[in-house]
């Protein structure tokens, strides 16, 4: 059985070629949202800064994590936000 | 509930990043995608709540969470700031907001690397630390360097490439600088050397940014996103979580690969666009107007000279935002249309402060995006167009990128709008664009240049043409 570490380091090499491969056929028209949208997925860190909160030790380590956790929120929410608000706008012709 | 349902409930929201991410290849799917992505988020987030661990796992706790009015408070505080901004921002300020929210994710990851070194102290492993220096400096050169360029598009700052006596050596001694203190991070530790560390990658951010100038900002933005994808992903390395992992890496992916795309799109290495400001040589005396004639015409004049087009090509750029005028280029389309005139939009990739930000603009004013077409799919068609209508664009269709060696966007393919018949050129002034380079095209006898704000001129042009 693989190492912790090594699992993953496995992880992190076939996101690398899973993103690679999806991210390449997103039609140009979307750049902007694809943007936001890639944004939005990176506010996920929320769940770091949740788990760091709940172990901090000290009152440096829990508000450094506590700021941590607006700064994710508004990223995450924000950018989910934004983003729908965006493709929202995005229709076809109307026959 | 212990951490294999833990772990199997977060892979499943990584599915969901990776569908929302295959949603966008297409305008019909896109939406529904996105909301796969927050559903992934939210549930992601909510777990977190109810993680116990393992029994004999070293992290084994019980729940309620420590501290969970406070992280609920936080949480809320985020909310009450996020969800109004997005709400509100107007869609020519997205490249701002897009911006902004790309570095405070950077600042977030940095900030979780450093309360996780912080707890762990001696136990941390070296590739933690690795990580953890990884992600301190990455995250607050995104986290600054976006702030700046938020001041830049936001217009609190200058526009132009900020360049000062010695700059290139103050930021290979700030890098240098940022290496050492990596380096003595792993070595000995401790908090000061991670305090140090922090402070010399954020002033690295704001040096590495300034130079950039405004036209160039699309391509500091991926490049900024690609960075804080990156950071997550070695904070989950750090924190041992599979999602953070898999979602840091596949905005490290989209993020590379726009910024690939942007570069291409200018014809310049990434390299050369980042730090041109330093070597370019300096130009002549430029933004004052030459005082060569020019041909301007009257709203009028374009509204006669549209009329007896088959043919005509809208070709926006970010005097189209500045101005908002993108209702108003709808109307003009819908007029032109029902006058049986075929109208098509050129976009150039780089046209906007970010990538596809004309799209956005175009999109919010009920334009079809099968209208849309890129460089492409457009420059073989200008030689059956009667008119090319540039609307606050100049350097995408500079042809000097085509025909001057040494000017800056030399090597920069551009829409050739050279090939209309007629060239219908919306400006505010004589003045150049971004890259402050004169247009020959300008002065060119088919051109015809329409002086004042986009969106004032426009509306005149469209109850002209009514009344034609």
């Amino acid at each position: 059985m693989m190492s912790n570490g090594m699992a993953l380091l496995a992880i992190f090499t076939l996101s690398i070629f899973v993103g690679f491969e999806v991210v390449s056929k997103v039609s140009s028209t979307l750049h902007t949202p694809l943007m936001s949208g890639a944004n939005a997925i990176h506010g996920v860190i929320l769940v770091g800064a949740i788990v760091v909160a709940d172990h901090s030790s000290n009152n440096v380590e829990l508000w450094l994590a506590l700021v941590a956790i607006v700064l994710a929120t508004i990223n995450m929410v924000g950018g989910f936000v934004v983003t729908d608000r965006m493709l929202e706008m995005f229709k076809a012709k109307k026959k | 509930m212990n951490r294999n349902l833990y772990d199997l409930i977060g892979l499943a929201a990584a599915v969901c990043f990776i569908l929302a991410l295959k949603g966008l290849s297409h305008p019909k799917t896109a939406r529904r995608g996105n909301l796969i992505g927050a559903f992934g988020a939210t549930v992601a987030t909510l777990l977190v709540f109810f993680f116990t661990g393992n029994k004999d796992d070293k992290n084994y706790h019980a729940l309620p969470l420590h501290h969970l009015p406070l992280i609920i408070g936080a949480v809320a505080l985020g909310l009450l700031v996020g969800v109004p901004a997005a709400r509100k921002v107007q869609m020519t300020q997205m490249p701002q907001l897009v911006a902004l929210f790309n570095g405070v994710g950077g600042g977030a990851a940095a900030l979780v690397a450093i309360v996780e070194y912080l707890k762990l102290g001696s136990e941390a492993t070296s590739a933690e630390v690795i990580a953890t220096v990884f992600t301190v400096i990455v995250g607050s050169v995104s986290f600054s360097g976006s702030c700046i360029t938020f001041a830049k598009l936001q217009e609190l700052m200058t526009t132009r490439p900020v360049v000062f006596p010695g700059g290139r050596f103050l930021i290979a001694a700030n890098l240098a600088g940022v290496f050492a203190a990596g380096a003595w991070v792993v070595n000995s530790g401790g908090n000061t050397s991670l305090a140090v560390l922090g402070g010399l990658s954020l002033l690295f951010g704001v040096l590495f940014v300034l130079p950039v100038g405004g036209a160039d900002v699309p391509i500091v933005i991926s490049l900024l996103n690609a960075f804080t994808g990156l950071t997550v992903a070695a904070s989950g390395y750090v924190l041992q979580t599979t999602l953070l992992i898999v979602a840091g890496t596949l905005v490290g992916a989209s993020g590379t690969i726009l910024t690939r795309l942007m570069a291409e799109a200018m014809g310049r290495s990434l390299f050369k666009t980042l730090f041109g400001a330093f070597t370019a040589k300096p130009q002549a005396a430029t933004g004052e107007a030459e005082a060569r004639p020019v041909k301007s015409g009257s709203p009028e004049d374009v509204a006669i000279l549209l009329n007896y087009a088959r043919r005509v090509v809208i070709v926006p750029g970010f005097g189209l935002a500045v101005a908002q005028a993108q209702h108003t280029v709808r109307e003009l389309a819908d007029v032109l249309a029902s006058k049986g005139i075929d109208v098509a939009y050129g976009i150039h990739a780089v046209a906007g402060r970010m990538p596809g930000h004309m799209n956005v603009l175009l999109a919010e004013a009920n334009v079809p995006y099968e209208q849309l077409a890129e460089m492409d799919e457009v420059n073989p068609t200008f030689s059956q167009t009667d008119v090319a209508l540039v609307i606050g664009a100049n350097d995408v269709v500079n042809p000097a990128a085509k025909n001057s060696p040494g000017c800056p966007i030399y090597g920069m393919p551009i829409l050739e709008v050279a090939d209309a018949a007629n060239v219908v050129f919306l400006k505010r002034s004589m003045r150049p664009g971004f890259a402050g380079i004169e247009n020959e095209l300008l002065y060119d006898p088919k051109t015809t240049l329409l002086f004042g704000d986009a969106k004032d001129t426009l509306t005149k042009v469209v109850s002209a043409l009514k009344n034609l």
